[in-house]
Protein backbone atom coordinates (compact mmCIF):
# COMPACT_ATOMS: atom_id res chain seq x y z
CA UNK A 1 0.00 0.00 0.00
CA UNK A 2 2.63 2.43 0.88
CA UNK A 3 4.79 1.65 -1.78
CA UNK A 4 1.62 2.27 -4.44
CA UNK A 5 1.51 5.27 -2.54
CA UNK A 6 4.81 6.69 -3.36
CA UNK A 7 4.27 5.32 -7.08
CA UNK A 8 1.76 7.57 -7.21
CA UNK A 9 3.83 10.59 -5.90
CA UNK A 10 6.17 9.72 -8.03
CA UNK A 11 4.38 9.52 -11.17
CA UNK A 12 2.70 12.76 -9.69
CA UNK A 13 5.77 14.64 -9.32
CA UNK A 14 6.88 13.41 -13.28
CA UNK A 15 3.83 14.18 -14.68
CA UNK A 16 3.60 18.06 -12.90
CA UNK A 17 7.48 18.62 -14.21
CA UNK A 18 6.44 17.72 -17.44
CA UNK A 19 3.46 19.70 -17.38
CA UNK A 20 5.55 22.75 -16.53
CA UNK A 21 8.59 22.00 -18.90
CA UNK A 22 5.83 21.59 -22.12
CA UNK A 23 3.04 24.45 -21.10
CA UNK A 24 5.19 27.13 -22.17
CA UNK A 25 6.08 25.51 -25.81
CA UNK A 26 2.57 25.02 -25.94
CA UNK A 27 1.36 28.19 -25.45
CA UNK A 28 3.91 29.40 -27.46
CA UNK A 29 2.68 27.39 -30.38
CA UNK A 30 -1.33 28.22 -29.53
CA UNK A 31 -0.42 32.13 -29.10
CA UNK A 32 1.22 32.42 -32.68
CA UNK A 33 -2.25 31.24 -34.27
CA UNK A 34 -3.88 33.84 -32.38
CA UNK A 35 -4.96 37.13 -32.24
CA UNK A 36 -2.84 39.02 -29.98
CA UNK A 37 -6.21 40.41 -28.22
CA UNK A 38 -6.74 36.66 -27.84
CA UNK A 39 -3.73 35.46 -26.26
CA UNK A 40 -3.98 38.48 -24.14
CA UNK A 41 -7.51 37.19 -22.80
CA UNK A 42 -5.88 34.03 -22.21
CA UNK A 43 -6.73 31.98 -24.99
CA UNK A 44 -5.15 28.74 -24.96
CA UNK A 45 -7.17 26.94 -28.21
CA UNK A 46 -5.82 26.87 -31.75
CA UNK A 47 -7.05 29.98 -33.70
CA UNK A 48 -7.20 30.63 -37.21
CA UNK A 49 -4.62 33.95 -37.54
CA UNK A 50 -1.81 32.06 -38.21
CA UNK A 51 -1.83 33.67 -41.84
CA UNK A 52 -2.52 36.85 -40.45
CA UNK A 53 0.65 36.77 -37.83
CA UNK A 54 3.04 35.52 -40.73
CA UNK A 55 1.75 38.18 -43.24
CA UNK A 56 2.41 40.74 -40.11
CA UNK A 57 5.75 39.08 -39.52
CA UNK A 58 7.09 38.95 -42.83
CA UNK A 59 6.05 42.75 -43.33
CA UNK A 60 7.99 43.59 -39.77
CA UNK A 61 11.02 41.72 -40.09
CA UNK A 62 13.00 40.33 -42.88
CA UNK A 63 12.47 36.66 -41.75
CA UNK A 64 13.71 35.00 -44.54
CA UNK A 65 17.10 36.49 -45.06
CA UNK A 66 17.85 35.93 -41.28
CA UNK A 67 16.23 32.24 -41.73
CA UNK A 68 19.23 31.87 -44.77
CA UNK A 69 21.58 33.88 -42.32
CA UNK A 70 21.23 31.64 -39.70
CA UNK A 71 21.44 28.21 -41.14
CA UNK A 72 24.12 29.29 -43.43
CA UNK A 73 26.71 30.56 -40.30
CA UNK A 74 25.28 27.72 -37.89
CA UNK A 75 26.00 24.73 -40.88
CA UNK A 76 29.61 26.03 -42.13
CA UNK A 77 30.01 26.66 -38.48
CA UNK A 78 29.07 22.77 -37.50
CA UNK A 79 31.36 21.11 -40.54
CA UNK A 80 34.44 23.07 -40.03
CA UNK A 81 34.08 22.69 -36.27
CA UNK A 82 33.25 18.41 -36.38
CA UNK A 83 36.85 18.47 -38.84
CA UNK A 84 39.26 20.71 -36.81
CA UNK A 85 38.03 19.02 -33.10
CA UNK A 86 37.54 15.72 -34.14
CA UNK A 87 41.24 15.76 -36.08
CA UNK A 88 42.53 17.56 -32.58
CA UNK A 89 41.08 15.43 -30.57
CA UNK A 90 41.83 12.30 -32.23
CA UNK A 91 45.65 13.79 -32.27
CA UNK A 92 45.57 14.03 -28.21
CA UNK A 93 44.51 10.80 -27.99
CA UNK A 94 46.25 8.51 -30.26
CA UNK A 95 49.58 10.62 -30.72
CA UNK A 96 49.58 11.52 -26.74
CA UNK A 97 52.92 12.34 -25.03
CA UNK A 98 54.42 14.76 -22.33
CA UNK A 99 54.16 17.82 -24.88
CA UNK A 100 50.85 17.18 -26.46
CA UNK A 101 49.14 16.61 -22.88
CA UNK A 102 50.47 20.26 -21.34
CA UNK A 103 49.15 21.60 -24.67
CA UNK A 104 45.52 19.99 -23.66
CA UNK A 105 46.11 21.04 -20.14
CA UNK A 106 46.56 24.64 -21.51
CA UNK A 107 43.62 24.64 -23.94
CA UNK A 108 41.32 23.33 -21.07
CA UNK A 109 42.01 26.66 -19.56
CA UNK A 110 40.77 28.48 -22.52
CA UNK A 111 37.33 26.53 -21.21
CA UNK A 112 37.19 28.82 -18.35
CA UNK A 113 37.46 32.24 -19.82
CA UNK A 114 34.25 33.81 -20.25
CA UNK A 115 33.20 35.03 -23.71
CA UNK A 116 32.19 38.70 -22.36
CA UNK A 117 35.91 38.95 -21.60
CA UNK A 118 37.23 38.80 -25.10
CA UNK A 119 34.67 40.22 -26.41
CA UNK A 120 36.01 43.66 -27.54
CA UNK A 121 39.28 42.47 -28.41
CA UNK A 122 37.63 39.89 -30.47
CA UNK A 123 35.57 42.62 -31.99
CA UNK A 124 38.32 44.98 -32.41
CA UNK A 125 40.27 42.28 -34.66
CA UNK A 126 37.45 41.27 -36.69
CA UNK A 127 36.84 44.44 -37.64
CA UNK A 128 40.80 45.10 -38.49
CA UNK A 129 40.29 41.62 -40.85
CA UNK A 130 37.33 43.31 -41.96
CA UNK A 131 35.35 40.56 -41.57
CA UNK A 132 32.32 42.26 -39.77
CA UNK A 133 29.06 41.37 -41.09
CA UNK A 134 30.53 38.17 -42.98
CA UNK A 135 30.03 34.24 -42.23
CA UNK A 136 33.56 33.89 -41.69
CA UNK A 137 33.52 36.86 -38.87
CA UNK A 138 31.18 34.73 -37.13
CA UNK A 139 32.49 31.28 -37.27
CA UNK A 140 36.44 31.60 -36.66
CA UNK A 141 36.05 32.42 -32.88
CA UNK A 142 33.93 29.81 -31.88
CA UNK A 143 34.81 26.73 -34.45
CA UNK A 144 37.57 25.40 -32.49
CA UNK A 145 36.14 24.90 -28.49
CA UNK A 146 38.19 22.96 -25.84
CA UNK A 147 34.66 21.34 -25.06
CA UNK A 148 34.56 19.53 -28.36
CA UNK A 149 38.33 18.63 -28.07
CA UNK A 150 37.40 17.24 -25.10
CA UNK A 151 34.50 15.48 -26.10
CA UNK A 152 36.46 13.20 -29.05
CA UNK A 153 39.37 13.06 -26.93
CA UNK A 154 37.39 10.93 -24.93
CA UNK A 155 36.23 9.17 -27.76
CA UNK A 156 39.00 8.45 -29.31
CA UNK A 157 40.25 6.76 -25.85
CA UNK A 158 37.52 3.69 -26.62
CA UNK A 159 39.16 3.44 -30.19
CA UNK A 160 41.23 0.22 -30.53
CA UNK A 161 44.61 0.79 -30.82
CA UNK A 162 44.97 -2.71 -33.23
CA UNK A 163 42.68 -1.23 -35.77
CA UNK A 164 45.26 1.13 -36.02
CA UNK A 165 47.87 -0.83 -36.46
CA UNK A 166 45.93 -3.75 -38.59
CA UNK A 167 45.63 0.09 -41.04
CA UNK A 168 48.93 0.62 -40.55
CA UNK A 169 50.32 -2.16 -41.88
CA UNK A 170 47.90 -2.41 -44.89
CA UNK A 171 49.92 1.28 -45.70
CA UNK A 172 47.02 3.19 -44.90
CA UNK A 173 48.03 6.60 -43.65
CA UNK A 174 47.64 8.28 -41.27
CA UNK A 175 45.01 10.50 -42.15
CA UNK A 176 43.38 7.96 -44.32
CA UNK A 177 42.86 5.80 -41.01
CA UNK A 178 41.23 9.10 -39.39
CA UNK A 179 38.50 9.45 -42.23
CA UNK A 180 38.03 5.89 -43.08
CA UNK A 181 38.19 3.89 -39.63
CA UNK A 182 37.80 6.24 -36.96
CA UNK A 183 34.62 8.50 -38.38
CA UNK A 184 32.61 5.55 -39.60
CA UNK A 185 33.13 3.99 -36.31
CA UNK A 186 32.26 7.11 -33.75
CA UNK A 187 28.91 8.17 -35.86
CA UNK A 188 27.02 8.69 -32.49
CA UNK A 189 29.77 10.80 -30.77
CA UNK A 190 29.61 13.28 -34.14
CA UNK A 191 26.14 13.51 -34.17
CA UNK A 192 26.35 14.49 -30.11
CA UNK A 193 28.98 17.04 -31.16
CA UNK A 194 26.75 18.52 -34.22
CA UNK A 195 23.51 18.62 -32.05
CA UNK A 196 25.45 20.89 -29.89
CA UNK A 197 27.32 23.14 -32.03
CA UNK A 198 24.59 23.27 -34.15
CA UNK A 199 22.07 24.41 -31.18
CA UNK A 200 25.06 26.59 -29.59
CA UNK A 201 25.62 28.08 -33.13
CA UNK A 202 22.18 29.19 -34.54
CA UNK A 203 21.12 30.55 -30.60
CA UNK A 204 24.36 32.34 -29.97
CA UNK A 205 23.10 35.80 -29.80
CA UNK A 206 25.72 37.92 -27.85
CA UNK A 207 28.43 37.65 -31.17
CA UNK A 208 26.25 38.60 -33.96
CA UNK A 209 24.33 41.19 -32.35
CA UNK A 210 27.99 42.57 -31.90
CA UNK A 211 29.64 41.52 -35.24
CA UNK A 212 26.33 41.89 -37.70
CA UNK A 213 25.73 45.31 -38.04
CA UNK A 214 23.73 45.34 -41.36
CA UNK A 215 20.12 44.26 -41.24
CA UNK A 216 20.79 42.10 -44.00
CA UNK A 217 23.68 40.32 -42.03
CA UNK A 218 21.19 39.89 -39.09
CA UNK A 219 20.52 36.47 -37.27
CA UNK A 220 16.90 34.69 -36.37
CA UNK A 221 17.81 35.39 -32.57
CA UNK A 222 18.08 38.83 -33.43
CA UNK A 223 15.22 39.48 -35.59
CA UNK A 224 13.27 37.83 -32.75
CA UNK A 225 14.99 40.41 -30.85
CA UNK A 226 14.30 42.98 -32.61
CA UNK A 227 10.37 42.16 -32.26
CA UNK A 228 9.87 43.57 -28.58
CA UNK A 229 11.33 46.95 -29.17
CA UNK A 230 8.45 49.35 -29.30
CA UNK A 231 4.91 50.26 -27.06
CA UNK A 232 3.01 47.62 -28.10
CA UNK A 233 3.76 43.92 -28.53
CA UNK A 234 1.58 41.83 -31.00
CA UNK A 235 1.81 38.65 -29.07
CA UNK A 236 0.55 36.72 -32.13
CA UNK A 237 2.85 37.38 -34.23
CA UNK A 238 6.33 37.64 -32.14
CA UNK A 239 5.09 34.06 -30.83
CA UNK A 240 5.22 33.00 -34.37
CA UNK A 241 8.74 34.44 -35.16
CA UNK A 242 9.58 33.04 -31.48
CA UNK A 243 8.18 29.37 -32.78
CA UNK A 244 10.32 29.56 -36.21
CA UNK A 245 13.41 30.36 -34.31
CA UNK A 246 12.71 27.98 -32.21
CA UNK A 247 11.76 24.58 -34.78
CA UNK A 248 14.79 24.44 -36.41
CA UNK A 249 16.86 23.21 -33.19
CA UNK A 250 14.27 21.21 -32.08
CA UNK A 251 13.84 19.11 -35.08
CA UNK A 252 18.01 18.79 -35.22
CA UNK A 253 17.29 17.75 -31.72
CA UNK A 254 14.57 14.78 -32.04
CA UNK A 255 16.56 13.51 -35.40
CA UNK A 256 19.55 13.35 -33.75
CA UNK A 257 17.99 12.42 -30.28
CA UNK A 258 19.42 8.82 -29.73
CA UNK A 259 22.76 9.45 -30.68
CA UNK A 260 22.63 12.20 -28.61
CA UNK A 261 22.63 10.36 -25.35
CA UNK A 262 24.71 7.63 -26.24
CA UNK A 263 27.29 10.29 -27.14
CA UNK A 264 27.04 12.32 -24.20
CA UNK A 265 27.58 9.24 -22.00
CA UNK A 266 30.70 8.76 -23.49
CA UNK A 267 31.97 12.04 -22.87
CA UNK A 268 30.73 11.83 -19.29
CA UNK A 269 32.78 8.80 -18.82
CA UNK B 1 64.94 19.15 -37.87
CA UNK B 2 67.79 18.48 -40.14
CA UNK B 3 66.87 14.76 -40.78
CA UNK B 4 65.47 14.56 -44.38
CA UNK B 5 61.83 13.03 -44.19
CA UNK B 6 63.12 9.40 -45.34
CA UNK B 7 65.09 8.86 -42.77
CA UNK B 8 62.80 9.73 -39.75
CA UNK B 9 62.36 7.11 -37.40
CA UNK B 10 58.91 5.75 -37.19
CA UNK B 11 58.20 7.46 -33.67
CA UNK B 12 58.84 10.56 -34.75
CA UNK B 13 56.99 10.35 -37.95
CA UNK B 14 54.01 9.89 -35.59
CA UNK B 15 55.12 12.45 -33.41
CA UNK B 16 54.77 14.95 -36.48
CA UNK B 17 51.61 13.66 -38.03
CA UNK B 18 50.24 14.48 -34.04
CA UNK B 19 50.87 17.84 -34.25
CA UNK B 20 49.92 18.19 -37.60
CA UNK B 21 46.56 16.55 -35.86
CA UNK B 22 46.08 19.50 -34.05
CA UNK B 23 47.98 22.51 -35.48
CA UNK B 24 44.48 24.00 -36.79
CA UNK B 25 42.86 24.07 -33.35
CA UNK B 26 45.49 25.16 -31.40
CA UNK B 27 46.62 27.78 -34.06
CA UNK B 28 42.62 29.06 -33.73
CA UNK B 29 42.32 29.09 -30.00
CA UNK B 30 45.56 30.52 -29.58
CA UNK B 31 44.61 33.20 -32.06
CA UNK B 32 40.94 33.41 -31.01
CA UNK B 33 40.76 32.98 -27.31
CA UNK B 34 44.24 33.78 -25.49
CA UNK B 35 45.50 36.27 -28.05
CA UNK B 36 42.40 38.31 -27.00
CA UNK B 37 42.85 37.20 -22.99
CA UNK B 38 46.23 38.97 -22.70
CA UNK B 39 45.01 41.75 -25.34
CA UNK B 40 42.00 42.62 -23.16
CA UNK B 41 44.21 42.41 -19.63
CA UNK B 42 46.75 45.07 -21.50
CA UNK B 43 43.08 47.02 -22.31
CA UNK B 44 41.83 46.99 -18.54
CA UNK B 45 44.79 49.48 -17.45
CA UNK B 46 44.21 52.09 -20.15
CA UNK B 47 41.45 54.62 -20.48
CA UNK B 48 40.82 56.76 -23.52
CA UNK B 49 38.72 56.57 -26.68
CA UNK B 50 39.33 54.65 -29.79
CA UNK B 51 42.76 54.20 -30.83
CA UNK B 52 43.85 56.69 -28.65
CA UNK B 53 44.15 54.79 -25.62
CA UNK B 54 46.80 55.87 -22.80
CA UNK B 55 47.90 54.15 -19.78
CA UNK B 56 46.44 54.35 -16.56
CA UNK B 57 47.26 52.09 -13.91
CA UNK B 58 44.25 50.41 -11.43
CA UNK B 59 42.46 53.34 -12.09
CA UNK B 60 39.71 51.17 -14.13
CA UNK B 61 39.94 48.48 -11.33
CA UNK B 62 39.48 50.85 -8.69
CA UNK B 63 37.09 53.22 -10.15
CA UNK B 64 34.38 49.93 -10.80
CA UNK B 65 33.72 49.50 -7.09
CA UNK B 66 32.76 53.14 -7.14
CA UNK B 67 30.42 52.25 -9.63
CA UNK B 68 26.75 51.83 -8.44
CA UNK B 69 25.62 49.91 -11.37
CA UNK B 70 28.67 47.52 -11.31
CA UNK B 71 28.34 46.41 -7.75
CA UNK B 72 24.52 46.08 -8.31
CA UNK B 73 25.10 43.45 -11.08
CA UNK B 74 27.24 42.16 -8.96
CA UNK B 75 24.37 41.46 -6.52
CA UNK B 76 22.10 40.41 -9.15
CA UNK B 77 24.55 37.85 -10.35
CA UNK B 78 25.07 36.12 -7.00
CA UNK B 79 21.22 36.27 -6.28
CA UNK B 80 21.08 34.10 -9.33
CA UNK B 81 23.53 31.99 -8.79
CA UNK B 82 22.74 31.39 -5.16
CA UNK B 83 19.16 30.72 -5.50
CA UNK B 84 19.22 28.95 -8.86
CA UNK B 85 22.20 26.66 -9.36
CA UNK B 86 21.57 24.62 -5.95
CA UNK B 87 17.76 24.46 -6.43
CA UNK B 88 18.55 23.83 -10.23
CA UNK B 89 20.86 20.96 -9.58
CA UNK B 90 18.66 19.22 -6.47
CA UNK B 91 15.68 19.06 -8.57
CA UNK B 92 17.39 17.76 -11.75
CA UNK B 93 19.26 14.66 -9.19
CA UNK B 94 15.88 13.68 -8.11
CA UNK B 95 14.18 13.96 -11.66
CA UNK B 96 17.60 11.73 -12.70
CA UNK B 97 17.18 9.56 -9.76
CA UNK B 98 13.51 8.63 -10.49
CA UNK B 99 13.82 8.06 -14.25
CA UNK B 100 16.62 5.86 -13.35
CA UNK B 101 14.45 3.33 -12.14
CA UNK B 102 14.23 0.30 -13.47
CA UNK B 103 10.25 0.09 -12.90
CA UNK B 104 9.36 3.10 -14.43
CA UNK B 105 7.01 3.51 -17.34
CA UNK B 106 7.16 5.98 -19.71
CA UNK B 107 10.96 6.87 -19.22
CA UNK B 108 11.63 7.99 -22.86
CA UNK B 109 8.50 10.06 -22.77
CA UNK B 110 9.37 11.70 -19.63
CA UNK B 111 12.94 12.40 -20.30
CA UNK B 112 12.05 13.37 -23.78
CA UNK B 113 9.72 16.06 -22.27
CA UNK B 114 11.68 16.91 -19.40
CA UNK B 115 14.80 17.74 -22.11
CA UNK B 116 12.59 20.15 -24.63
CA UNK B 117 12.64 23.38 -22.81
CA UNK B 118 16.76 23.15 -23.74
CA UNK B 119 16.09 23.12 -27.33
CA UNK B 120 14.38 26.55 -27.35
CA UNK B 121 17.48 29.18 -27.95
CA UNK B 122 17.86 31.75 -25.02
CA UNK B 123 16.37 34.30 -26.84
CA UNK B 124 13.26 32.56 -27.63
CA UNK B 125 12.75 32.34 -23.88
CA UNK B 126 13.43 34.79 -22.37
CA UNK B 127 10.77 36.44 -24.85
CA UNK B 128 7.97 33.64 -24.26
CA UNK B 129 8.69 34.05 -20.07
CA UNK B 130 8.63 37.88 -20.40
CA UNK B 131 5.25 38.07 -22.81
CA UNK B 132 3.99 35.02 -19.76
CA UNK B 133 5.10 37.37 -17.39
CA UNK B 134 3.81 40.93 -19.02
CA UNK B 135 1.05 43.25 -17.32
CA UNK B 136 -1.21 41.91 -19.90
CA UNK B 137 -0.05 37.97 -20.13
CA UNK B 138 -1.30 34.88 -19.23
CA UNK B 139 -0.01 34.17 -15.53
CA UNK B 140 -1.42 37.77 -14.51
CA UNK B 141 -5.08 36.74 -16.48
CA UNK B 142 -5.10 33.31 -14.51
CA UNK B 143 -3.80 35.30 -11.27
CA UNK B 144 -6.57 37.89 -11.36
CA UNK B 145 -9.60 35.38 -12.96
CA UNK B 146 -9.32 33.27 -9.91
CA UNK B 147 -9.38 36.24 -7.60
CA UNK B 148 -5.53 36.05 -6.17
CA UNK B 149 -5.14 39.43 -7.42
CA UNK B 150 -7.47 42.21 -7.84
CA UNK B 151 -5.41 43.75 -11.14
CA UNK B 152 -2.55 42.47 -13.03
CA UNK B 153 0.86 42.72 -10.95
CA UNK B 154 3.63 44.16 -13.29
CA UNK B 155 6.49 41.40 -12.24
CA UNK B 156 9.21 42.96 -14.89
CA UNK B 157 9.07 46.62 -13.20
CA UNK B 158 9.48 45.55 -9.57
CA UNK B 159 12.89 44.78 -8.53
CA UNK B 160 11.99 41.77 -6.88
CA UNK B 161 10.04 39.48 -8.92
CA UNK B 162 11.40 40.75 -12.01
CA UNK B 163 14.75 38.90 -10.87
CA UNK B 164 12.66 36.03 -9.58
CA UNK B 165 10.98 35.49 -13.23
CA UNK B 166 14.83 35.41 -14.13
CA UNK B 167 15.11 32.54 -11.98
CA UNK B 168 12.11 30.82 -12.72
CA UNK B 169 13.02 31.16 -16.53
CA UNK B 170 16.58 29.75 -15.68
CA UNK B 171 14.93 26.71 -13.68
CA UNK B 172 12.91 25.91 -16.77
CA UNK B 173 15.32 26.04 -19.40
CA UNK B 174 18.47 24.15 -17.41
CA UNK B 175 16.68 21.47 -14.88
CA UNK B 176 16.66 18.97 -17.65
CA UNK B 177 20.16 19.87 -19.23
CA UNK B 178 21.56 19.00 -16.17
CA UNK B 179 19.17 16.08 -15.50
CA UNK B 180 20.79 14.72 -19.05
CA UNK B 181 24.19 14.51 -17.30
CA UNK B 182 23.34 13.00 -14.15
CA UNK B 183 21.37 9.99 -16.18
CA UNK B 184 24.77 9.40 -18.12
CA UNK B 185 26.42 9.40 -14.69
CA UNK B 186 24.12 7.33 -13.21
CA UNK B 187 24.18 4.19 -16.07
CA UNK B 188 27.78 3.77 -14.51
CA UNK B 189 26.37 2.82 -11.77
CA UNK B 190 26.12 -1.01 -11.15
CA UNK B 191 22.89 -1.63 -9.78
CA UNK B 192 24.03 -4.55 -7.51
CA UNK B 193 25.09 -1.70 -5.45
CA UNK B 194 21.51 -0.53 -5.15
CA UNK B 195 20.48 -4.15 -4.52
CA UNK B 196 22.84 -4.76 -1.91
CA UNK B 197 21.71 -1.62 0.13
CA UNK B 198 18.24 -2.84 -0.18
CA UNK B 199 19.09 -6.12 1.30
CA UNK B 200 20.88 -4.21 4.17
CA UNK B 201 17.49 -2.42 4.80
CA UNK B 202 18.66 0.78 3.60
CA UNK B 203 15.83 3.58 2.83
CA UNK B 204 15.50 5.45 -0.24
CA UNK B 205 16.98 8.50 1.59
CA UNK B 206 20.02 6.80 3.24
CA UNK B 207 20.49 5.50 -0.46
CA UNK B 208 20.61 8.46 -1.96
CA UNK B 209 22.49 10.72 0.41
CA UNK B 210 25.14 7.66 1.12
CA UNK B 211 25.66 6.08 -2.45
CA UNK B 212 23.94 8.41 -4.97
CA UNK B 213 25.35 11.47 -4.14
CA UNK B 214 29.04 10.22 -3.42
CA UNK B 215 29.12 8.08 -6.60
CA UNK B 216 27.39 10.48 -9.26
CA UNK B 217 30.41 13.68 -7.36
CA UNK B 218 32.44 14.07 -10.57
CA UNK B 219 28.66 14.63 -12.39
CA UNK B 220 27.66 16.96 -9.66
CA UNK B 221 31.30 18.77 -9.63
CA UNK B 222 30.72 19.18 -13.33
CA UNK B 223 27.40 20.59 -13.67
CA UNK B 224 27.65 22.68 -10.39
CA UNK B 225 30.92 24.19 -12.81
CA UNK B 226 29.17 24.36 -15.71
CA UNK B 227 25.99 26.01 -14.03
CA UNK B 228 28.19 28.65 -12.25
CA UNK B 229 29.72 29.56 -15.37
CA UNK B 230 26.96 30.07 -17.11
CA UNK B 231 24.89 32.14 -14.65
CA UNK B 232 28.26 34.49 -13.92
CA UNK B 233 28.01 34.99 -17.77
CA UNK B 234 23.90 35.72 -17.96
CA UNK B 235 23.24 38.11 -20.62
CA UNK B 236 20.42 36.63 -22.91
CA UNK B 237 17.98 36.46 -20.46
CA UNK B 238 19.00 39.75 -18.69
CA UNK B 239 18.79 41.75 -22.23
CA UNK B 240 15.67 40.03 -23.26
CA UNK B 241 13.50 39.40 -20.67
CA UNK B 242 13.68 42.39 -17.95
CA UNK B 243 16.52 44.77 -20.15
CA UNK B 244 17.91 44.58 -16.71
CA UNK B 245 15.04 46.94 -15.69
CA UNK B 246 13.15 48.54 -13.79
CA UNK B 247 16.34 50.44 -13.85
CA UNK B 248 19.26 48.32 -13.67
CA UNK B 249 17.59 46.42 -10.72
CA UNK B 250 18.19 42.60 -12.41
CA UNK B 251 21.32 43.50 -14.72
CA UNK B 252 23.59 41.05 -15.25
CA UNK B 253 27.34 41.36 -14.99
CA UNK B 254 27.56 40.81 -18.50
CA UNK B 255 24.61 42.83 -19.74
CA UNK B 256 26.64 45.96 -18.49
CA UNK B 257 29.92 45.62 -19.73
CA UNK B 258 27.93 45.12 -23.32
CA UNK B 259 26.42 48.34 -22.95
CA UNK B 260 29.76 49.50 -21.72
CA UNK B 261 30.77 48.69 -25.08
CA UNK B 262 27.95 49.18 -27.23
CA UNK B 263 25.47 51.24 -26.34
CA UNK B 264 26.69 54.33 -24.56
CA UNK B 265 29.87 55.81 -25.21
CA UNK B 266 31.97 53.28 -25.50
CA UNK B 267 34.86 53.09 -22.98
CA UNK B 268 36.69 49.90 -23.78
CA UNK B 269 39.25 50.40 -21.32
CA UNK B 270 36.73 50.17 -18.15
CA UNK B 271 34.67 47.16 -19.85
CA UNK B 272 37.57 45.48 -19.72
CA UNK B 273 38.61 45.86 -16.98
CA UNK B 274 35.04 44.66 -15.30
CA UNK B 275 34.97 41.28 -17.66
CA UNK B 276 38.51 40.52 -15.90
CA UNK B 277 36.59 40.47 -12.89
CA UNK B 278 34.38 38.01 -13.96
CA UNK B 279 37.01 35.93 -15.48
CA UNK B 280 38.30 35.93 -11.78
CA UNK B 281 35.15 35.25 -10.89
CA UNK B 282 34.74 31.99 -12.70
CA UNK B 283 38.54 30.95 -11.67
CA UNK B 284 38.07 31.36 -8.21
CA UNK B 285 34.52 30.02 -7.53
CA UNK B 286 35.76 26.84 -10.14
CA UNK B 287 39.05 26.48 -7.52
CA UNK B 288 36.48 26.24 -4.55
CA UNK B 289 34.05 24.28 -5.75
CA UNK B 290 36.93 21.46 -7.35
CA UNK B 291 38.70 21.64 -3.41
CA UNK B 292 34.82 21.07 -1.86
CA UNK B 293 34.78 18.25 -4.12
CA UNK B 294 37.69 16.53 -3.39
CA UNK B 295 37.03 17.06 0.40
CA UNK B 296 34.23 14.64 0.80
CA UNK B 297 36.64 11.55 -0.33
Amino acid sequence: MIKKMKNIGMYAFLILVTFISVFPLYWMVSASTNKSVDVSKGVLSFGSHLGENLKNLLANQDVGAALVNSFKYAILLTIVSMVICSLAGYGFEIYHDKAKDAVMGVILLAMMVPFITILVPLFQMVAKMKMLNSTLGFILPTVSTPFLIMMFRQSARSFPHNIIEAARLDGLSEIRIFFQMFIPTMKSTYAAAMTITFMNAWNSYMWPKVIMTQSKSMTMPMVVANLTEGYVTDYGMLMLAVLICTLPTALVFFILQKNFAEGITGAVK
Amino acid sequence: MSNKPRKMTLEKKHNLTGWAFLAPAIFLIAVFSFWPMIKALVLSFQTGKGTNMQMAGFTNYIRMFQDDVFIQSIKNTFFYFILQVPIMLAVALVLACILNKKDLRFKGFFRTMIFLPCTTSLVAYSIIFRSLFANNGLVNYVLVNFGILDKPYNFLTQPFAAKMVIILALLWRWTGYNMVFFLSGLQNIEYSVYEAAKIDGASAIQTFFKITVPLLKPTILLTAIMSTNGTLQLFDESINLTDGGPANASISMSHYIYNLCFKYVPNFGYAAAMSFFILLLVAVLAFIQMRVGDKRD
